[in-house]
């Protein structure tokens, strides 16, 4: 592309000023990384809003800033399912019933939960996945960014990876977990204050929401649809032709709101970490619902503008186009950077772009973050070098070691950008793999909090199983218009689903069920090798419940959590 | 861990506040510039904006560091 963007020194002085707060933050840690428990736990001390904000910033990642904007150009509202189903339940129910068992256990991540709840062959496989899965999330965003900051703003490839790498790397590898804790939560202000001004200026382009409204209607009817499919949410899932996402409610309700969001957000570490890093049980606890209130609104910040791009795409005036890819189609994940172009002069121009940075760099130090301490403590320390009994030493060796593992995430990662770089379906790959294996763990994790009787073998297989019945999903079917493999349907072509969504709501719905049939089997056919003592603070029955009386009720986590369910429905009804 | 967070995200934002705040004004004569954000001097209102957010913060720090001190 020619017509790139033409920064000025107002936008470059933005963007180093953030740059020299972000490394000043690790700079100010890095005295108190004396341990290893401070490197990589963050010393568990940090305040319930603070690792609240993290948590949702960390989510807030490039990859979920540009693919939903881009979601809003094509489904309009209905892209809100992602949110106020498909993310705030199970954000309520980690808080609630999961987060004393993670936090009580004193499990330093959930593999070591894996690892006290169940048996070591548990938590090996869940460690060696995650990690590999984690470091190759990190390279591909990395690709996306320096494909994004080449394609629009001229940028060299190479310049922009090893640049957005090193300031990542750097402030992690000074400051640790606290450093990525810390920053997230400055890089979840600049997210929110340098796309409102695209947000403020589309809608007053477009006459405001009536005026949006007026504009869909002959679009979404020449396309097929009822004039208000863009900005509803439920009113046409009915039948899955009726919306452009292609799925009808029960697989929205099943698929995305049980399945996909319970396996995302209750097992995944890079998200839990930051709750298990807050400093009492009821912090800790408090940590998602306080992620809950933000990420409630971020459709309004991320994906309306992409409902505006429909608009502005379909009147030629405007002079608004996305980018063509080889075969002729619009990159609908640019969607987001050309709105940035459309609307900003020199300045906020800068801010929105570091907006965009700030977004990769809360995403990439999450992934990097939660790697280092699953290699220190589930794969180094358990099988390499284990606890020799000197605590002192053992700190600084563990220091030394979840340091130079930083350092090697962060070079992995960058090769896992080129490759990314050379294949581009990876990324497709890469979704596919991991919600086949976050929906099985969700299954074994949820049986072991909830029911003692769960045996580490029973865990293992249904681990296993779940996710082998998954990639056999994924063989025998395949969406419409499936061009490549990755796809799926590469055993036979046995069903075929409208969209692609779909057949990832069911391979997801498919894997979850067979490992908990599997998990609950066995578990009644094997012993169990764990002593009720052994299990204390594992699971539900068997650990004393938290008393919240202690703090006000308006610090409690009941009242946060009705508070969160209120304001979700009250949204899902004004939009239905 | 040792640092107040409210305290670099108020400075930062301060200084990016009146960094875009002096930038708007100095800009507002040029109409060519502002064309594309619908004649809104957005400069100008995004860097009130920040500046009352920094200070917000900056507030909110020192007065936890005076109770502190207490």
């Amino acid at each position: 592309m020619t017509n790139s963007f033409n920064l000025e020194w107002i936008d470059y002085t933005v963007m180093i000023i953030y740059f020299m707060f972000v490394l000043g933050i690790g700079w100010a840690l890095k005295k108190y990384m004396k341990d290893a428990k401070a490197f990589l736990e963050a010393g568990r001390s940090m305040p319930a809003w603070v690792a609240g904000l993290a948590f949702i910033s960390t989510n807030l990642g490039a990859l979920e800033v540009m693919g939903m904007t881009g979601s809003g150009l094509k489904y309009g509202m209905l892209t809100t399912h992602f949110y106020w189903v498909g993310a705030i339940p199970a954000m309520v129910f980690l808080a609630l019933f999961m987060m004393p068992f993670y936090y009580g256990s004193k499990a330093r991540s959930v593999p070591e939960y894996l690892k006290l709840r169940y048996d070591e062959k548990t938590r090996g496989l869940n460690a060696i996945l995650f990690a590999v899965m984690t470091i190759l999330a990190s390279g591909i965003s990395m690709y996306a960014l320096a494909i994004l900051m080449e394609k629009v703003l001229g940028w060299n490839f190479h310049m922009s990876l090893v640049l957005s790498a090193a300031v990542v790397l750097g402030y992690t590898y000074l400051g640790g977990l606290s450093s990525a804790i810390y920053n997230e939560v400055l890089q979840f202000f600049i997210i929110v204050l340098g796309l409102l001004p695209v947000v403020f200026l589309s809608l007053k382009d477009v006459g405001g929401w009536s005026g949006l409204q007026d504009q869909l209607a002959p679009i979404a009817t020449a396309k097929g649809f009822a004039a208000d499919t863009w900005t509803t949410t439920w009113k046409y899932t009915g039948t899955a032709a009726a919306n452009p996402m292609g799925v009808e409610w029960y697989s929205i309700f099943a698929g995305l709101g049980f399945v996909l969001s319970f396996g995302y957000w209750c097992t995944n570490f890079l998200i839990v970490q930051r709750a298990m890093s807050a400093h009492s049980t009821v912090a800790a606890r408090n940590t998602p619902l306080i992620g809950a209130l933000p990420k409630m609104f971020v459709p309004f910040l991320i994906i309306v503008p992409g409902i505006i791009a429909l608009v502005l795409m379909n009147n030629p005036a405007t002079g608004f186009k996305l980018p063509l890819n080889e075969a002729g189609q619009p990159i609908y994940d640019y969607t987001i950077i050309m709105l940035l172009k459309q609307y900003l002069p020199a300045g906020v121009l800068g801010l929105g772009i570091t907006a965009l940075l700030a977004s990769f760099m809360s995403g990439m130090a999450g992934n990097v973050s939660a790697f280092n301490t699953v290699w220190t403590y589930d794969i180094y320390q358990s099988y390499i070098r284990p606890v020799t009994g000197n605590k002192a030493d053992d700190e600084k060796h563990y220091l030394g070691v979840g340091r130079l593992a930083t350092i090697f995430g962060v070079i992995v990662s960058i090769a896992a950008a080129y490759l990314a770089s050379l294949f581009g379906n990876i990324m497709d790959f890469l979704q596919t793999i991991f919600s086949m294996i976050n929906a099985p763990l969700f299954a074994v994790i949820f049986l072991g909090m909830f029911w003692k009787r769960t045996t580490g073998h029973a865990a293992f297989t249904g681990l296993l199983a779940g996710f082998l019945v998954a990639l056999l999903h994924h063989g025998l079917t395949f969406p419409a218009g499936a061009d490549t493999l990755v796809k799926g349907g590469w055993i036979a072509h046995v069903h075929q689903y409208p969209v692609e969504m779909a057949q990832n709501f069911w391979t997801a719905i498919y894997a979850c069920a067979t490992s908990a049939t599997v998990a609950v089997v066995l578990s009644l056919i094997t012993k169990q090798k764990k002593s009720d003592i052994e299990l204390k603070g594992l699971v539900y029955s068997l650990t004393p419940k938290v008393h919240e009386e202690v703090v006000p009720w308006y610090k409690r986590s009941t009242t946060l959590a009705i508070l969160v369910l209120t304001i979700a429905t009250v949204l899902t009804i004004l939009f239905w | 861990m040792g640092i107040d967070i409210k305290l670099p995200i108020g400075l930062m934002f301060s200084i990016l506040g009146l960094l875009l705040t002096v930038y708007g004004l100095i800009t507002a004569s040029n109409q060519a510039m502002y064309e594309k954000s619908l004649h809104v001097n957005i400069n100008l209102w995004i860097g009130l904006t920040m500046l009352v957010f920094g200070g917000i913060m900056l507030l909110l720090s020192f007065k936890k560091k005076k109770k502190e001190g207490m």
